[in-house]
């Protein structure tokens, strides 16, 4: 019974980097360049933990915790997300907000560290980033939240599956649009990818993500790597979930090939992305990312209204 | 047939948040012409009676002066005017995102005071309807620029027309093309008084309109 | 086919009048088109015209009382406007207020604007559907535009701006009110006739009461932006204060009371349908607060025009608020509206007498009216106390009809408010009038006289001597015709 979630998660585990590894040859691909190997992630990790780890005098313990944490969280995250129609292995009723809170879990211990070495980019880097994520946070939880309405439903598990193809036909149907596309702009954000963050950036007046992550080195660098393909992974699997509609009960296999298929899809669309835009000024972000809540707004209210609830 | 109008619906609502939170004026003009456009073919499409041949020839009508008449009036304005984009509105664009999600729940909650005799197509068109018209009257009063206060008054004009077609289609012809000839002319004189303030003030922000006052 | 002719003729002639190059045969045009319409006017009063158009146009008692109106206002201005418009032909203006030169907009624009004003004016107040009433207010609004903005200036850019805004947003809401209406009539079986106020007030008992009810709302404040109730009042001082002062004299004397029509005609559906003390109520709600804004702005007022113009909106609170309450006071109401329409036209007209020669609209900068101007200085002495309602002129009777009708009715508060706002308003104006008659003109402004607007010219003169003379009849004793029109409209309407 436990079988195809054991599969996932040790998949997840294996076939994280790699998706970090096809965003980059998408985008030197886009620069006419050959641009490094697939599996350099797995190389640059694996370099990494060969290596000792160097700490400031004007750190302390936080400093230390914070990657520990951030793969702690990461992890069990993984074992949350359902994919290819099996529930997660800690799946339970009202889990989705337990994931969107690790993530924040995750992200505040991160900008501890950042904050603890004392450097003016990293405090700069966090700011930023706690901004964006405060703003984005509304988005991801009503956007799941209007899944949750649509499905009947209050497990990611159950809600995934609770989308057949007939509900994006039934009258509202819009409102899955709208949440893909709150969910696009969240998954950007969380992730530090441009248009909100450029992660190839070497001046650090201009990093967000990466500035917080600066004086971290050795295995911890590794593990600040590790987790945040993770992350990648999981947030492309909410995305998946929503857009592979599960009809009824089909294999296992096909459905976690399909899914597969599809984050490897949505690494070379953010390829795209990020080769095409160049990064928002920082005062049109807000903007952005208030737009993203609105969306998901729309979609609680159009959800709700075609159940048949009063308002 | 359901499910077009439910998306048009959903897509004339971002039509909206999109005037609500846009600072490029040219922006603002071709969302408002696709917005007068989807607002003239829907309630041939979501009509309460049979599609008469009346309805038809007034949304075409309609559609052509508020989809393309009207905004090239107000672009040969703004290419007058040299203006691009309004930096500095009356409300910031964050916050006129925040109160368009206000407005669209007060319209919801109204519609609901107000339930219309008969069957209805589809109970989105009348929140709808509402929500034009209250973003069309924020942006008359949250704008400094003359020429998104008139993006406004087309707004309100929209969702005007919309609730009228939809719901209220006796008007005989004659009295439409009598409104539709009423509104277009008082756009063409807006331009023209635009024209005026932008050569007396070189700007056309309403703002320096305030010599007038106790 | 008189009814055709009363909005035909003059919008003939607007169109002649803005191809005509010759200037004097252009303003020939516009006396002759405004006497042609005055002298149908009076025909109408002996033989009844037709209803025409399926009963959409249709002039009864209640249609040609304001005809009348709109119409000898309309020839008075004309006169008026023979003088004013060769005095300003082609000349560049100094204004010392601002002491910058501007322009006039050509002759032809503002002569035929006029006579489309004219046309669209009568077309409102003969029509009895409400889709063909909103088309005509609507083309009021634009066609006034060009004539506000006839001195190029700024300040009236800024006026003609707000007005064209204000207005146009206030009339869009009046055509959502069309549309409620509709929507509340759905009940009856469907045909293009049900948005004449006949065909409703026949079938008054079926119609949707909370659709009924927010058309209502939704034309009150539409159409109040148009008449100049309080808080939708905003425009009016700007834009009757920057244009010209026959404009001005139409704007307040005729356009307001042609914007009430829509609102009389509602409430009598409102009242028809039982729905008469929601309407009421909102009435008299507006009017006393139109009169308070009026009293609060009138006080320490530095620009004789405006004062006018925030007293054309206490006025027109006084007109809602006598509809409002119904019986007597709704008779003193119309009687109002009549004396408001002269007294006011009379006023703006002396007033650009004034304008012309002391080139300044701030009363620190304007005294001795009465020793430079004899005759305007007289009339404008004169007009002022029959603005204030005192006795032996109209407005006196016209407001005692509404006290009387509103103690009738046991409204003891509202009338104790009522008259306190009255003196406020008294008492602010008279600061201003009497300071700007009484005493000597300052030197150097004596130095800027013109000689030619010293010496008032019979244009300038005459139609508001007419005027007054009209107030004074109208105070001494109310012509039997007049009060059997206006008892017959109230019929009409069904008070």
């Amino acid at each position: 019974m436990y079988v195809f979630p054991v599969i996932n998660i040790i998949l997840g585990l294996l076939l994280a980097p790699l998706m970090i590894g096809v965003i980059n040859r998408t985008k030197a691909i886009f620069g006419g360049r050959h641009g490094q190997p697939l599996l350099q992630p797995y190389y640059d990790i694996f370099k990494l933990f060969s290596k000792a780890a160097v700490y400031s005098t004007t750190t302390s313990w936080v400093f230390r915790a914070g990657p520990i944490v951030g793969i702690a969280v990461t992890i069990v995250a993984l074992l949350i997300i359902p994919m290819g129609g099996s529930a997660g292995i800690l799946s339970f009723s009202g889990d989705f907000i337990l994931l969107a809170y690790l993530f924040g879990m995750m992200r505040f211990l991160t900008v501890l560290a950042a904050l603890d070495t004392g450097s003016p980019f990293e405090g700069m880097g966090a700011s930023r980033e706690v901004t964006f994520s405060a703003l984005a946070e509304p988005a991801l939880l009503l956007g799941l939240a209007a899944l949750a309405i649509l499905s009947d439903n209050m497990s990611l598990a159950g809600i995934f599956n609770g989308l057949p193809l007939e509900t994006f036909l039934a009258p509202g149907g819009m409102s899955i649009m709208l949440v893909l596309a709150s969910f696009a702009i969240v998954f950007l954000v969380e992730n530090c990818r441009i248009p909100f963050d450029d992660p190839t950036t070497h001046l650090e007046l201009t990093m967000i993500h990466e500035v917080m992550v600066l004086d971290h080195s050795g295995p911890d660098l590794a593990f600040i790597e590790y987790s945040a393909a993770l992350k990648m992974w999981v947030l492309g699997l909410i995305l998946t979930g929503i857009v592979t509609p599960i009809t009824g009960t089909a294999n296992p296999l096909i459905l976690t090939g399909i899914s597969i298929a599809v984050l490897f899809g949505i690494a070379i669309a953010v390829g795209v992305v990020e080769s095409v835009m160049a990064r928002l000024k920082l005062p049109s972000v807000p903007l952005l990312l208030v737009s993203a809540t609105v969306l998901s707004l729309l979609a609680i209210a159009l959800s709700t209204f075609t159940n048949g609830m009063q308002i | 047939m359901n499910s077009i109008v439910d998306i048009l619906i959903i897509v004339v609502i971002l039509t909206n948040f999109r005037l609500l939170g846009s600072s490029q004026l040219k922006t603002c003009v071709r969302v408002v012409a696709v917005q007068a456009l989807i607002l003239s073919i829907l309630p041939v499409l979501a009509g309460q009676g049979e599609i008469t041949l009346h309805l038809t020839i007034v949304a075409l009508i309609s559609g052509a002066i508020k989809g393309f008449l009207m905004p090239w009036l107000l672009m040969r304005a703004m290419r007058e005017a040299h203006i691009t984009r309004e930096m500095e509105p009356i409300v910031g664009y964050v916050f006129s995102l925040i109160c368009g999600i206000a407005m669209i729940g007060l319209s919801f909650w109204l519609s609901q005071q107000l339930p219309l005799p008969g069957t209805v197509a589809n109970s989105m068109l009348l929140p709808l309807a509402i929500f034009t018209m209250i973003s069309g009257l924020f942006m008359i009063v949250a704008r400094g620029k003359a020429i998104t206060q008139v993006v406004g008054y087309l707004m309100m004009e929209n969702g005007i027309y919309a609730f009228g077609l939809t719901f209220a289609y006796t008007e005989p012809l004659i009295v439409e093309m009598g409104m539709l000839l009423d509104i277009f002319v008082a756009v063409f004189v807006m331009g023209i008084a635009i024209f005026n303030i932008n050569r007396e003030f070189d700007s056309i922000d309403t703002e320096l309109l305030t010599q007038l006052k106790d | 086919m008189m009814i055709l002719a009363l909005i035909g003729i003059p919008l003939v002639a607007a169109l002649l009048a803005f191809v005509l190059k010759n200037d004097k045969l252009r303003r020939a045009l516009l006396l002759s088109s405004a006497i042609v319409h005055f002298a149908l006017v009076i025909a109408s009063w002996l033989i009844q015209p037709t209803a025409i158009l399926n009963n959409w146009l249709v002039v009864e008692s209640l249609e040609l009382l304001f005809l009348t109106l709109t119409s000898a206002l309309f020839l008075m201005s004309s006169v008026y406007a023979i003088g004013y418009l060769g005095r300003e032909a082609h000349k560049a203006e100094l204004s010392q207020d601002k002491g910058f030169l501007f322009n006039n907009a050509p002759e032809a624009n503002f002569t035929g604007c006029l006579l489309m004003f004219l046309s669209m004016m009568s077309l409102v107040v003969v029509s009895r559907h409400f889709g063909v009433l909103w088309v005509a207010v609507e083309a009021t609004t634009l066609t006034t535009a060009p004539l506000i903005y006839f001195h190029r200036n700024s300040r009236s850019l800024e006026a003609t701006w707000k007005y064209l805004l204000i207005c146009s947003v206030g009339i869009a809401i009046a055509l959502l009110g069309n549309f409620f209406l509709v929507v509340a009539s759905s009940n009856l079986s469907g045909e293009s006739t049900i948005l004449t106020i006949d065909m409703l007030i026949k079938n008054a008992a079926s119609l949707h009461v909370s659709w009924l009810n927010a058309a209502f709302i939704l034309m009150l404040v539409g159409y109040g932006t148009k008449m100049g109730l309080a808080p939708l009042h905003t425009w009016l001082p700007d834009a009757h204060s920057e244009s010209p002062a026959l404009v001005s004299a139409l704007l307040s004397g005729a356009l307001l009371n042609c914007a009430f029509l829509p609102i009389l005609r509602m409430h009598s559906l409102c009242m028809e349908a039982g729905q008469g003390e929601f309407s009421s109520s909102l009435l008299i709600l507006l009017g006393l607060l139109s009169m308070g804004f009026a009293a609060i702005f009138i006080l320490r007022q530095v620009d004789y025009k405006r004062m006018l113009a925030y007293s054309s909106v206490e006025h027109m609170g006084v007109v809602a608020f006598g509809i409002g309450i119904g019986g007597a006071a709704s008779f003193g109401a119309l009687l109002h509206a009549v004396n408001h329409s002269f007294t006011k036209a009379l006023l703006f007209l002396v007033s650009g007498n004034i304008l012309a020669l002391y080139k300044s609209k701030s009363t620190n900068n304007v005294s001795g009216v009465l020793k430079v101007l004899p005759i305007s200085g007289v009339l404008w002495l004169a007009g002022f106390l029959a603005l204030s309602g005192m006795p032996p002129f109209g407005m006196f009777l016209s407001e005692l009809k509404v006290v009387e009708g509103a103690l009738n009715k046991g409204e003891y508060y509202t009338v104790a408010l009522f008259l306190l706002l009255l003196i406020i308003v008294f008492i602010g104006m008279a600061q201003i009038v009497l300071k700007m008659s009484q005493g000597s003109p300052s030197k150097s402004t004596e130095e800027s006289f013109d000689a030619e607007a010293l010496k008032e010219p019979w244009t300038a003169v005459i139609p508001s001597a007419l005027l007054f003379a009209v107030v004074l009849i109208l105070g001494l004793y109310i012509p039997s015709g007049l009060s059997e029109m206006i008892t017959k409209a109230l019929a009409q309407v069904g008070m």
